[in-house]
């Protein structure tokens, strides 16, 4: 079974949420908002791998129910002048950075309402006006987009960073240390997170990488790096916060990678024959980083039992009525087909 | 009208642009003090800075792929590939990110940048510094590729790449740089997707880009002395391309010879072929149409050899001679 390195984690696992809140400034508001926040992506990429599984969504997607804390622990550590590169399993990231799940949903059935108006699809979703970049289909295909638009903010003297995502599997492409080394001499505002979900696909991450964890490699190219728990996720949202202030105060690009764990397989065509049932059940039922931090939650008495319900309701209804939105949307009409290939 | 080279036209498009727009700048190998491998950008970093004259490691993905992360965000970036083999380092962010950007983000994103890069043969630098790729450049929807002749054409064009709002791969012939021309004092530009006769005539058109242009003029000009009348179009930009000059032309002479550096499989000429044959031109041809291309072969390093891997000026008039007295 895989574990992770928890002797290796540069954070303190969270027990005490009031304590700990407190330290980050962060108030009760914000930490129920966190909170649903992840309830709402689980719900999302549910409703996502239902919508699939009735025959409405035409291609693929790649699903990180399991990887909440990292998306909301980064999302709401940057600012929304902050642009934002994702790679393929990008959904939490999105919905944590405030997107509409209506026009997500709409992208995921192909409709002219979605993001990117049915061409892109769950691997493209992109709002560009909105400095989200795009969540792309390449492997490290961010880090590479990464150094240029840190090269614009660096040029423009703004205060932005641009937030990078990518996987371990992104790690050994050798674009990631063309990118990590140009960020490293010309000190580029990039905040590197490493995602790490433990599989490229089905190649377990410690099999195909010759060391880890991959923070070494940020520090040979002269960037400090972090190993985190990312199903802990005020010990994501702290690290992102610090590296941020670390590269706003212009002190050049900072490396977190947080460990987590997906439920789902890679893709939909993933049968699971690389890892075992127990494997994923205890990741699913010790390890959850929803479960982790409810628990935290109503340890402090900052939820409770019914409020939960309540929420669940809520979010339910929100999905459903994106559902519903999708559904009720026109498909992209064919005589557009080429339109956007040239500006 | 004052004469420059074809190095100093594109130098001058460069400097010109960079004054007007603060958001162009240029990134690439050895562009800064060495003033670029081919001397291009001699003199850009002391007027520019390290920032805007930006040398970059030898990183050719790194470089492209920040090109249009660059671009993404509203710069303008020119990334100087050095050799045009290297972008073949470049593939992935050119191919799957600058060009598709705009498309799968549902005609949001705009990606204005060029990769301008030397290519072509000629100088003994063999196999692996010496091809001609546009037309695997040219295979991409969302590119746009650029081949200048002159250096008239050369700045002309290089500034309408870069105020292009798409990407645009700019080849640059080597053997070009030293070349000489009138190029006019102050702005111009040359609109992207408009071919040019560079040599009117009525017998056969010969359509052709880069440095073979020179060469299909040199035999124009000595077949007009025998009385031979043969029209050079020069596309100047590859993609898009300039069907209805093509078609225009062939109407008009009936005769065909597409003439490309580039390797025959898979080369451009067969597109201009196919463009014709497709058209109403087809009915004024009265000569099977033909191409004459580079050899399916890597560019060697012998100095005969690299000749007879590359259309040469003989080729060119034994195949107009051939196409004009229906012999093959």
């Amino acid at each position: 079974m895989v574990m992770w390195k928890k002797e290796e984690f540069d954070n303190y696992q969270t027990t005490d949420v009031l304590e700990t809140a407190n330290r980050l400034g962060l108030e009760k508001e914000k930490l129920i908002e966190m909170y649903r926040t992840m309830m709402k992506i689980r719900f999302f990429e549910e409703m996502a791998d239902k919508q699939y599984a009735l025959g409405k969504v035409h291609g693929t997607m790649h699903l990180s129910a399991g990887q909440e804390a990292v998306a909301v622990g980064s999302g709401f550590a940057i600012k929304k002048s902050d642009y934002l590169l994702n790679h393929h399993r990008g959904h939490g990231h999105f919905i944590a950075s405030g997107a509409d799940v209506n026009k997500m949903m709409a992208e995921f059935l192909g409709k002219d309402t979605g993001y990117c108006r049915g061409r892109g699809g769950s691997m493209h979703i992109a709002d560009v006006t909105a400095n989200n970049l795009g969540a792309n289909g390449i492997v490290g295909g961010g880090l590479q987009l990464a150094v240029g638009v840190g090269i614009a903010i660096q040029m423009r003297k703004t205060d932005q960073l641009v937030l990078t995502i990518f996987g371990d599997g992104a790690a050994n492409e050798g674009i990631f240390h063309e990118s990590l080394n140009m960020a490293g001499i010309w000190d580029l505002p990039i905040l590197y997170l490493c995602e790490n979900n433990q599989y490229g696909m089905s190649a377990n991450v410690n099999r195909v990488s010759a060391k880890t964890p991959f923070k070494a490699r940020a520090e040979a190219y002269g960037i400090p790096g972090y190993y985190i728990d990312g199903n802990d996720v005020l010990a994501v949202y702290e690290f992102m916060k610090n590296a941020s202030e670390h590269i706003r105060a212009g002190k050049g690009p900072v490396f977190v990678e947080a460990q987590t764990y997906r439920y789902f397989g890679h893709s939909k065509s993933d049968r699971n024959l690389y890892r075992t049932k127990e494997e994923i059940e205890y990741w699913k039922t010790v390890e959850d980083p929803i479960d982790r931090f409810e628990g935290l939650l109503l340890q402090a008495d900052l939820l409770k039992v019914e409020e939960i319900k309540a929420m669940q309701n809520e979010i339910n209804k929100e999905i459903e009525a994106a559902v519903t939105f999708a559904e009720n949307s026109p498909e992209p009409d064919v005589k557009d087909l080429t339109e956007w290939v040239y500006a | 009208m004052p004469e420059k080279t074809y190095r100093e036209a594109i130098h001058d498009a460069m400097v010109e642009e960079m004054r007007r727009d603060e958001t162009v700048f240029l990134m690439g190998e050895d562009i800064g003090s060495y003033g670029g491998a081919f001397g291009v950008s001699a003199g850009m970093l002391a007027e520019f800075g390290p920032e805007r004259v930006r040398e970059t490691p030898i990183s050719e993905l790194g470089i492209v792929g920040a090109a249009a992360g660059a671009a993404m965000v509203g710069m303008k970036p020119i990334a100087e590939m050095m050799f045009m083999d290297f972008i073949l380092l470049a593939l992935e962010p050119l191919m799957n990110q600058a060009a598709k950007a705009r498309y799968m983000f549902g005609g949001k994103a705009t990606v204005p940048m060029v990769v301008r890069m030397a290519g072509g043969s000629g100088t003994g630098a063999a196999a692996q510094h010496s091809q001609s790729l546009e037309s695997i450049l040219m295979a991409i929807p969302g590119i746009k590729v650029v081949a200048p002749s002159t250096p008239y054409d050369a700045k002309g064009l290089l500034i309408s790449a870069i105020r292009d709002p798409n990407p645009v791969c700019f080849v640059e012939h080597k053997v070009l740089y030293k070349v000489k021309g009138e190029v006019p004092e102050g702005e111009y530009s040359i609109p992207l997707g408009v071919a040019e006769i560079k040599h009117p005539g009525t017998q056969l058109t010969v359509v052709s880009s880069g440095i073979m242009v020179s060469k299909s003029l040199a035999v124009a000009t000595k077949l007009e002395a025998e009385g031979i009348n043969v029209e050079v179009l020069d596309l100047r930009t590859l993609r898009p391309m300039d069907n209805e000059a093509i078609i225009k032309s062939v109407k008009k002479t009936g005769r065909l010879l597409v003439v490309h550096e580039a390797p025959q499989t898979g080369g451009w000429a067969g597109e201009v072929l196919a463009v014709v044959a497709g058209s109403e031109a087809f009915d004024y041809l009265d000569a099977p149409m033909r191409r004459l291309a580079g050899k399916d072969v890597p560019i060697p390093y012998n100095r005969f050899l690299e000749a007879a891997a590359v259309p040469q000026e003989a080729d060119i008039e034994a195949e107009i001679r051939a196409i004009l007295s229906n012999k093959y």
